[in-house]
Parts: structure tokens; sequence; C-alpha cells
């Protein structure tokens, strides 16, 4: 008899009040008992809508009936089957566009909580499994990853369970991308993503840190003096954009990447830590995605009193997961609307004072259907801060694009490919954000996955 | 893990070490610099390329030993790890065609512009080449310097060795006793690369400067190390760090580099209590 409660079982997760104050996870987890109850929501419909919701389509009723019997890592190899981080999804997912919008639960009442039965099997998996995973049988064909963030290491992984023997390159010191440098502690723990990386490495997937392609080694390199059959590229869009604005560049102004990578991939929230970061008082974050919020909890994790949001558009603009921004309203973050910034004033000793904004209404819609801000004549005001944070977007760097031969980007750099991922130059495949602009993380492993299926045709079409 | 093949004191805060980093030897050049973390824990910092041997597959680098990280670096040894050593990074200066330099270096600058002289040289430009330093006992890289220009000016703050005066005094001198520099280099202190392009400025000789801002990455994903040049935000790691010496906002470099002036001492103070404490154990 399933569970007809049209509420999802909540998860329990840290006081706003306390865990502003630490970088410890907020979300708590479900225990075995509320995995199981929930698990008994799923009704098993016939045509399964929600796996048509997720980019990686895993197998959901399969392993939330193996969850509802309490059978918790035969429900592990079921996801395990077609996704590579599940205990990252389950956290950072927007399942609210994905899965669970497509649950029938969710017509009348609550969908099913997929991302936090997802979360519960994987976590289960990595705190109770030792079994080391099967290795595929190696089938000779060697392929070069480059960037270690999700589409990177989903593509490594649904190759190496091909039986191809996958090296990933990654320029930083960790490997991860975004998931190490970008999202914070309190989101995603770094100790999950070093045990997701550890079941890829089980696998057979090699990772090659410290190794910046287009400096190092090239992608010509690698597939004429290396021999990789072919090449992902995988390589984001980490070049931080600026509004260029006067006051731009003085002391206290960072790039939300600047400021979160010495947060998380540094540590600097540590009191410890080698690397420094500037503890404000108050802080202005300008933007209003997925990263201002993360940026903005740090700031007011970090301790200061006062932290804003500063965006263009109104609340229902948001480009942020609904979630992020009700916890960033929990957490006491202040939410300046319809603002945009055009000065950055300076204080003593080279450091920010303030930021002249104006106030913004919004418009007729322009190409890509928002309504465009325009300026409120008159409307300049100033909000006192001694730290901005720039969160206006990314784009992809031009490192790859500028040292590999013939591979065709857009004007704003992204790598242009067909659906499969099929880049301009033979063997060679892109996927993520190299290739979309900066997007979502599922997204991300979604394109990994086309494009190691694409590549496991290409390679042995070559050999036929 | 990246081992220390050589380890040399160049004087008495200032290192050499030759470190086995095949793929970062194969591809360096003069210019171009390196991302080193000292252990698991340690921050990432930018040091310059001092030369490389491509076919023992060594990469030397000269630190001056400044701060914290600068300290627990000089205490590695002959034989012991570095935990990451990323590179090349940058772009590699540009000294194609140049049949006539000046190579201003400054201090533990010459490290840097020592390479870059020597490869003139190579290619067969006549280099002069000013050094400067504090005092004598600052001095490095004398005997390579000499082997590589045709000219080189040694000069001392106080006189203490070769003439005394400032790198810009020599150069004036040269500039006006005749000498037609296709471009004069220069790399040290942001002082000192200020005032040899307000110097060069008058005479309208074309100077580049070598930019050391703070950096993490060094791969053009965090703007840390943001310039402005010619009125417009330049990444130094990416776009430089070698740049048009009359067009860089001296004076904005030099406020941003001070953004982390009293962790950085405090994390110096820190790390020799540690090395103290643990020579103590030891004797």
């Amino acid at each position: 008899m399933p569970n007809m409660s049209l509420k999802k079982n909540p998860m329990p997760s840290q006081e706003p009040g306390v865990r502003n104050k630490n970088f410890k996870e907020v979300a708590l987890g479900y225990t075995a008992e509320t995995a199981v109850d929930e698990a008994q929501r799923c009704l098993h419909c016939k045509n399964k809508p929600c796996i048509g919701g997720c980019p990686v389509k895993i197998h959901i009723p399969d392993f939330i009936a193996k969850v509802a019997a309490g059978e918790f890592e035969e429900a592990y190899q079921i996801i395990q089957q077609t996704s590579s981080l599940p205990a990252v999804c389950g956290r950072v997912c927007p399942q609210e566009t994905q899965c669970e919008s497509k649950c029938v639960r969710g017509i009348k009442g609550e969908p099913v909580a997929i991302g936090r039965l997802e979360r519960f099997v994987a976590d289960w998996h990595n705190a109770h499994s030792c079994d080391l995973p099967l290795k595929a049988e190696a089938n000779g064909h060697k392929v070069a990853v480059v960037g270690s963030g999700p589409a990177g290491l989903t593509c490594a992984g649904d190759l190496a369970k091909r039986g191809y023997d996958v090296t990933v390159f990654e320029a930083l010191h960790l490997a991860g991308g975004v998931l190490v440098y970008g999202i914070p502690e309190f989101r995603l723990p770094k100790s999950i993503v070093e045990k997701e990386i550890d079941n890829l490495k089980a696998l057979g997937v090699k990772v090659e840190t410290n190794m910046v392609i287009g400096r190092v080694l090239s992608v010509d390199e690698l597939m004429d003096e290396y021999g990789f059959e072919s090449v992902f590229i995988g390589s984001g869009a980490g070049l931080p954009r600026f509004m260029n604005i006067p006051g731009e560049n003085l002391k206290s102004v960072y790039s939300a990447n600047e400021f979160l990578t010495r947060v998380n991939l540094m540590k600097a929230y540590k009191e410890d830590s080698r690397t420094p970061v500037l503890h404000a008082k108050k802080v202005a974050v300008v933007g209003g995605g997925n990263v201002a919020m993360d940026a903005a909890r740090c700031a007011k994790r970090l301790g200061a009193e006062e932290v804003y949001i500063v965006y263009r558009r109104g609340e229902h603009e948001l480009p942020a997961r609904a979630e992020e921004v009700e916890h960033a309203k929990e957490e006491g973050i202040i939410f300046k609307f319809l603002t945009n910034p055009t000065e950055i004033l300076e204080g003593e000793g080279g450091m920010v004072r303030g930021m002249t904004c104006v106030e913004m209404e919004l418009g007729e819609p322009d190409a890509s259907g928002r309504r465009r801000p325009v300026e409120k004549p008159d409307s300049a005001f100033t909000i006192e801060c001694d730290c901005v944070i720039m969160a206006i977007g990314t784009s992809p760097n031009p490192l790859i694009k500028n040292t590999t031969h013939g591979l065709e980007t857009q004007k704003w750099g992204g790598i242009i490919t067909d659906e499969h991922g099929l880049t301009s130059r033979e063997g060679v495949y892109a996927g993520g954000d190299a290739v979309t602009g900066a997007a979502t993380v599922i997204l991300a492993m979604g394109a990994g996955k086309t494009a190691a299926e694409a590549i496991d045709e290409y390679i042995r079409g070559k050999q036929n | 893990m990246y081992k220390i093949i050589e380890k040399r004191e160049l004087n008495p805060t200032v290192t050499l070490m030759v470190v086995d980093a095949p793929l970062v030897a194969k591809k360096a050049e003069p210019g171009q610099f390196i991302i080193l973390r000292v252990d698991e824990e340690g921050e990432r910092i930018p040091l310059t390329v001092a030369d490389f041997d491509r076919e023992r597959g060594t990469v030397t680098i000269i630190f001056q030993i400044v701060g914290g990280t600068t300290e627990r670096l000089n205490h590695l040894n002959e034989g012991e790890y570095i935990h990451d050593f990323v590179g090349p990074l940058g772009e590699p200066s540009h000294v194609d065609g140049l049949k006539k330099v000046a190579v201003i270096g400054g201090g533990v600058g010459c490290a840097i512009a020592y390479p870059v002289a020597k490869k003139l040289h190579q290619q067969g430009a006549e280099v002069h080449s000013v050094v400067g330093f504090r005092n004598k006992d600052l001095v490095i890289l004398e005997k390579e310097f000499s082997a590589v220009s045709d000219v080189l000016k040694m000069m001392t703050d106080d006189g203490s060795y070769g003439e005394k005066g400032l790198v810009t005094d020599a150069l004036k001198a040269l500039i006006e006793a005749g000498n037609a520099y296709d471009e004069v280099i220069a790399i040290g202190p942001v002082v000192m690369m200020k005032f040899v392009s307000l110097l060069t400025k008058q005479y309208g000789i074309k100077t580049v400067v070598s930019m050391n801002p703070i950096m993490i990455d060094g791969t053009g994903m965090c703007g840390c190390c943001r310039l402005t040049v010619a009125g417009k935000t330049k990444f130094a790691c990416v776009d430089g760090p070698d740049f048009d010496g009359h067009e860089v906002d001296y004076d904005e470099i030099l406020k941003r580099a001070s953004t982390y002036k009293e962790f950085e001492k405090r994390e110096r103070e820190a790390a020799c209590n540690l090395f103290k404490k643990a020579d103590g154990l030891q004797n």
C-alpha cells in the first residue's frame, strides 16, 4: 500500500541562525526510516514521466522500489548504471524543473522527493559499501577528457564503464571543477565530491591534476603524440565578467570566482588557512544567479553583519533556484531588487567604502524574452559597503580555443558542436559550459553523457 | 609531487631551486611563470621561470623569502618535494626581431630579467643589462648576466658594489651616450618599473614591464591579478605578465598588492615560529 501523504517527508536541516555562522552542510539528509517512508509515495506509474525529466535518465521508479524494500545498495547499483555523481546530483540538481516536475504525485500535492532519495542512497553507499566497483573489460582504446568538472567526470565515468582507458586532465590541484571551487561546503561537502571522484578512479579513470591543456599540452599533442583517439573538452566557462564601471579594480572588489575559489578550494574560511580572504562587515553581491547566492551566503558565514544581493531585475526574474533564494533569505541576506550599480567608491587605503546604484524598472521584453531593465532618471543612491563581489556571469576561457587548430567557436567563445557534442574537429567532442556558456551542473552532466555515447560510436565506427 | 634537484642560496634572502618538472620544462619560454603549492595545506603562489633545461626536464625558480609560503618553500631541501607545480603559464616575452635592447633588473626581478637577456643574446641581439640591488650582499646572477650582456651596469643604492645609484641613473646615462634601443625591458619592484617607464617615455623608447600582481589560479578564471592597461582591465596571468610600460596604471597595482598585508605578516610570523620550534626540538 503506497504512502498517500500529499507532502514530501521534510528534509531536516540546521537552523538558519546557527548555520549562517558555520560552513557545515545545511541540509542533513534523510534517515533510513524517512527514506523508506518517502520511497513508498512512488506509485510506479506505467509511463514513468520522471525519467524523461532527468538529463542522465536514471531508472527512477526502479531505484525507488529498492529503497522502499530497504535494499539500499541495490538501489545504488541501479542509479550507478546511468549516473556517475549521484551524491552530487541529489544535492545540487534543480529537481523542481527536472525529474520532480514530471512526477505524477506532483499533480495533486508534492512530487516524490527523488533528489533527496538519490542523495540518501548515494550517501548510504559511500558510508557502508566497501565493494570495489566491477571494472569493465578493457577495450584498448584511449580517450582524453579536458576538465574534471561535472561534464568531464560524467563523460569519463561513462566511457570507463564501456571499457575505455580514460585520462582526465585538470588545470587546478584538485579535481571537481565548480564542484570544488564554486559550490560551497555548506551546500556540497568537499568530502562528498572527493568520494565520488574516488569511485570513478576505482572504475579505472585516471586523473592528472596541474595540467593546463593549452599550455602544458595541446589538444593536438594529446591526439598526435600521446595516442588519445578522441578528446572530450569540458573546460567550462570560468572567465569572470566585470561591469566596467569606475572603481571595479579597488582592493576589496572580488569576482565571485575569486571569492569562492579562495573560500572553497583554498579553504580560506578556516582559521588556520594559508590563503587569505577579506572578512568584510558589509558586503554587496552584484547578480541574481546561484553563484551570487553562494557568494552572499559565504560572506555572511565569514562574519559580515550585512550582506546585500544587488539585482537589476525583480524577484520573479531571479535566475537562482527558488530553494537557494529561500535559504539566503532565512539566513538574513538582504535583497535589493531593480537596482544597478554605476560606480564603486574608494575609501581609505584603496578599499571600498560604498557603491552608487540607480533604481531600475522593467520595460519591454528583449530578445531573450525577459523584460529589459531601464534606468529610472534621478534615482541614484549609495549602498554603504566595504566589499563588492561581482557575480554577473562568466564566459568560456579562450585558452583551448586559441591553441587548438581548426576548433570553431561562437563569437562569445562557446565551442560549436552538433547535437552529439562533436566539434569542427574529427574525434574532438565538447560539452557543458564550454559549449553553452554558464549553465547548470546537471546540463553539463547530460552533455558529458551524450558525448560519451558519441565517442563510443565514433571509435567503434573507426574499427570497421 | 615535484622533486627538488638542486638548491642554492644566492644571497641571505634569495634562493634558487632546480625542480624536476619535465612537461613544464618542455614548453617553458622566457617571461612565463609557474604556480606552486608547497604542501597540501599551502596557498598557490606564482614564481617566474628563471631558467629551464629541456633535456634534463628541469625548471629553475628563484625566490625571495618574503612571507609564510616562501619561508616554508625555503625549508625544503634537495631531494624533497614541492606538492604542486603548474605551468608554464602566461604569454612568453616577445623578443623576436629585436636588435638592440636594454634589459633592466631590480633585486629578485633579475631572476626574471635574466632568461629574457639570455634569449636576446642567443638570437644575436646587442644586450645592455642594468641590474640594481640595495647593497653588495644582495647581488645575484652577476656572472650569468655578464655572460649574456654586451654591456653590464651593476648598481647599488649605497654604492657598496658597482656604481652608486638607481638603475634609472645608469639607463639615462646609456641613452644620453647615444645608445638607440629598439626596446627597454624592465623587471623588478613596481616602483622601479614605474620610474623606468617615466624615463623612457621622455625619449620615446618602447618599454615592456613584467607585472607581478596577486594570483590564485593563474589560468584566467578569477581576475584577482587584474590591472588597468591603457584604460582597459587585463588579467596579468593570461594577457601578460608583460605589458607596455607606458600604458600601465602603477598606482592601482601598488594599492592592490597591499590587500592582504596584515594577513601576510601574521602568516610569516606563524611560519617562522613553527620552524623555530622545530629547530628547538632538534637541538
